[in-house]
């Protein structure tokens, strides 16, 4: 799972749970895999991600380097903090642990990189 | 190494598609009928070089399987693909797939794509995430009807531009009245043969001909601002 990914994802569907994000990440495996710098779209994709929720998502799987913690006006053309966020929304996968709705507790396995999400029908809001 | 391939024939992406796993037992309650990469080939190549909705953009697959579209849509440029299955035998095929093609700009996530329609938290997050969605969704014929809808509908949340899927040629005027209804703007782009082999046991003949549309949804001023009226 890569941590755009886990910006998308939300535990909501849960009965019962309001928001459901930013999932918490518990890790036992990560790895970076290298990925095509596309400078063009990191850019495209920070007008469309939760930056706090990367923020904080990068920092808890050990990834956190060259991130600050609020984005400035300045990152549009600077390269090095571009080359930062590629790394930490594409590049770091976590391979094996859970995923754990912030407030159910409700934990979501991660195996071979995928996150499984399935719920039971009873936990499902219909 | 997907930009190398930015530029590929049609026929050179097919000959590629060729060494794609396919599912090991096709399962009938999920329709999994496989994709062939000429039909793969004929879709994305499409997708790129007519309409440029590949290179460089962020794609969603809903019932990725085995990973055909998705593993194309990344040798054609895509910078990140998120392939949505709710199989975990189709999820394991398509992982080693991606693995043995070096595919790194795919991720992959197990979920229920009805559900995901369901839930506007879920979908508000979701929501325009994806420049582009590919799906060659389950026909909804057998025991699933109107699952083919429900992809499409949340085919149109992910995606903030255009969504390109495969139907079933005689469910064609139910498709696009569906369509109409939603605002978005359909065409059908191509009608493919799909010749299903005898892969999935019900079927008596040998081999099976089913003609399907190449469908392309693109969004509307009017279809997006009744997605963000439904979220608030």
């Amino acid at each position: 799972m890569k941590l755009i990914t886990h910006n998308m994802l939300t535990s909501n569907i849960i009965k019962g749970v309001t928001k459901g994000f930013p999932l918490i990440i518990a890790p036992t495996k990560v790895e970076v895999k290298e990925v095509d710098f596309n400078p063009d779209f990191v850019n495209k994709m920070l007008t469309k991600i939760d930056y706090p929720a990367l923020y904080q998502a990068a920092n808890s799987v050990g990834h956190g380097e060259g991130l600050p913690e609020q984005l400035g006006d300045d990152v549009k053309d600077n390269t090095d903090l571009l080359k930062a966020l590629h790394n930490a929304m594409l590049q770091v996968e976590v391979i094996e642990g859970d995923l754990v709705c912030p407030e159910s507790g409700r934990k979501f396995p991660i195996a071979n990189g995928i996150p499984n999400m399935l719920l039971l029908e009873n936990e499902v809001e219909t | 190494m997907a930009k190398a391939f930015c530029s590929m024939k049609r026929k050179e992406l097919e000959a590629f598609l060729q060494d794609v796993d396919g599912f090991d037992k096709p399962k009938v309650l999920l329709e999994q009928y496989p994709t062939t990469p000429h039909i793969a080939a004929c879709m994305l190549h499409t997708v790129a070089s007519t309409f440029d909705d590949l290179a460089g953009k962020s794609v969603a697959d809903l019932g990725v399987g085995c990973g055909i579209l998705a593993i194309g849509a990344e040798m054609l440029g895509a910078s990140y693909v998120l392939g949505i299955d709710i199989d975990e035998d189709a999820l394991s095929v398509c992982a080693n797939n991606l693995e043995e093609f070096e595919m790194t700009n795919v991720d992959l996530l197990k979920a229920n794509v009805r559900h995901l329609a369901r839930c506007s938290e879920l979908a508000s997050r979701l929501q325009g995430k994806f420049d582009t969605v590919v799906m060659n969704p389950p026909f909804g014929t057998k025991h699933n009807q109107g699952i083919d809808v429900d992809f499409l509908q949340t085919g149109l949340k992910l995606s903030s531009n255009a969504l390109y899927s495969l139907h079933k040629s005689s469910t064609r005027e139910h498709i696009l009245k569906k369509a109409q209804s939603w605002g978005v703007e359909a065409t059908v782009l191509a009608e493919l043969r799909y010749n299903l082999d005898n892969t999935l046991k019900f079927h008596k003949k040998k081999s099976v001909d089913i003609d399907v549309d190449f469908i392309r949804l693109v969004h509307t001023q009017d279809s997006l601002h009744r997605q963000k009226d439904m979220l608030s």
